[in-house]
């Protein structure tokens, strides 16, 4: 059974249509990527993935629960108790982190595990301080946002999302608001979560990274899947669009 | 003196309109659209008319309208006049607080269950309030001066009293002696004002 399994969804802002009749699946355990081009939509497909958008078509399901669909023209949204439960099968991490500005680095992570999913505290910093060790910030517990790094803040921003342990995590651009120089150590921290076994679906501009961690790569141009396979299908693929996109980073 | 009863109003409006101007804003953004509506009238007509002007239609007004005897209501009309008329300003300042708030803040929030509510007065509010604090602070020093506002419904208050005792004595030092108290007054609230800015700069 599929993790995630978006079907036939679509999305429109404006009359602009963003995503046309867009179909994907992921498979528990599998690190997807999603490429392409600004505007081509991939970033709107994680936002519905999320329910941060609501669709203008078609369906999303988590484990084989439906979580939205529409018919007839009807939106229908789970609500309540199974709407918590099926959100709490996904984390988020945004390309500009938002984190907490007011909550120092250790209560950014703890506060949802301990007030929301009311886990006990002892627990939870316990596993927070594990986290923070993974990400290379045990030193940073009782900062502040603003006193750190954009590439410090976005490793935050992982472990937050870490910390109420999703069973898929959804990436949007992690690293389009770093510095170059930034990028790695983010880049790096992804990739280790990769050996967690942990279920990731990543938008990136980063063609390296995006062929090394995936297991798949689904290329998305104008709001349709252009192309979809194993990483070396994809970059090697004689695809006309594939081709001019990625030339213009080699270039 | 007279010094107390100016205290005494000020707490009093200060301890009313900071919560009654939440309950206006929300009445402001309200998705029902009478109610929005309604509620932007009567911030328009509190800010777009004179204190003064309103103080006395609240003290005059029931005994014009109904023949209500206001023998013993002339510090409610006071109270209810200038916080109403507080609540106004304070509403329109938390609402530019609030829409200062980035959407991320709010779409990290629901991507980490916190209900509605949790989201507010957690994630936006404290947030809001270090925003607002400047502008809540001009507020709260003009309250200050404007508690001199209620001489015109011949409530005894400590501009009320320097002006009767200017008027016998035919001399300017009771109003000298008052502005060095407001002064005095609007100091300590400054002061105090910057200590709740200081507590707040630990983040930007």
């Amino acid at each position: 059974m599929s993790l995630l399994e978006m079907k036939h969804i679509r999305k429109s802002f404006d009359g602009l249509e963003v995503l046309k009749d867009i179909s994907i699946s992921v498979k528990e355990g599998e690190i997807l990527s999603i490429i392409g081009p600004s505007g081509s939509g991939k970033s709107t497909l994680l936002r519905c993935a999320t329910m941060l958008e609501k669709i203008d078509g078609g369906e999303i399901s988590y484990l084989g629960e439906v979580a939205a669909s529409v018919k007839d023209g009807k939106e229908l949204y789970v609500k309540g108790e199974k709407r918590k439960q099926i959100s709490s099968y996904f984390g988020l991490v945004f390309q500009n982190f938002n984190l907490f500005p007011h909550y120092s680095v250790m209560k950014n992570i703890t506060d949802a595990p301990i007030h929301v999913q009311k886990r006990p505290r002892a627990e939870v910093y316990e596993e927070a301080r594990a986290l923070l060790k993974k990400m290379g910030l045990e030193d940073k517990e009782n900062a502040y946002p603003c006193q750190l790094s954009g590439g410090q803040c976005q490793r935050v921003a992982i472990a937050r999302a870490l910390a109420l342990n999703p069973k898929i995590l959804f990436f949007d651009e992690p690293t389009s608001a770093l510095d170059p120089e930034l990028t790695g150590e983010v880049l790096r921290v992804i990739k280790s979560l990769a050996d967690l076994k942990i279920t990731m679906v990543i938008v990136t501009h980063e063609m390296a990274f995006a062929r090394d961690i995936s297991d798949r790569i689904i290329f998305m141009d104008k709001g349709v899947v252009a192309l979809e396979g194993t990483p070396q299908e994809v970059f090697g693929a004689e695809h006309a669009r594939m081709q001019e996109f990625l030339g213009k980073f080699n270039a | 003196m007279g010094f107390g009863q100016s205290c005494l109003i000020f707490a009093l409006t200060l301890l009313f309109s900071l919560p009654l101007g939440m309950v206006v804003y929300f009445g402001r953004v309200s998705r029902i659209k009478p109610v929005s509506w309604l509620v932007k009238i009567y911030i328009s007509i509190m800010r777009g008319t004179p204190l003064m002007l309103q103080l006395l239609i609240w003290y005059f007004g029931p005994f014009y309208l109904w023949k209500m005897n206001i023998g013993g209501y002339k510090f409610t009309a006071i109270i209810l006049g200038c916080s109403l008329n507080y609540a106004a300003y304070f509403a329109e300042i938390y609402r530019s607080g609030i829409e200062s708030i980035p959407k991320g803040q709010y779409e990290a929030a629901q991507l980490l269950g916190y209900g509605k509510s949790q989201t507010f007065l957690k994630i936006i509010l404290p947030q809001v309030i270090k925003i607002v604090l400047p502008s809540v602070t001009n507020e709260v020093i003009t309250l200050v001066k404007d508690t001199s506002l209620v001489y015109s419904v011949s409530y005894i208050e400590m501009f009320a009293v320097a002006k009767q005792i200017a008027a016998a004595q035919t001399t300017v030092l009771p109003f000298v002696i008052a502005g060095g108290f407001y002064y005095i007054f609007n100091f300590v609230v400054a002061w105090v004002m910057e200590l709740f800015e200081k507590k707040l700069d630990y983040y930007h």
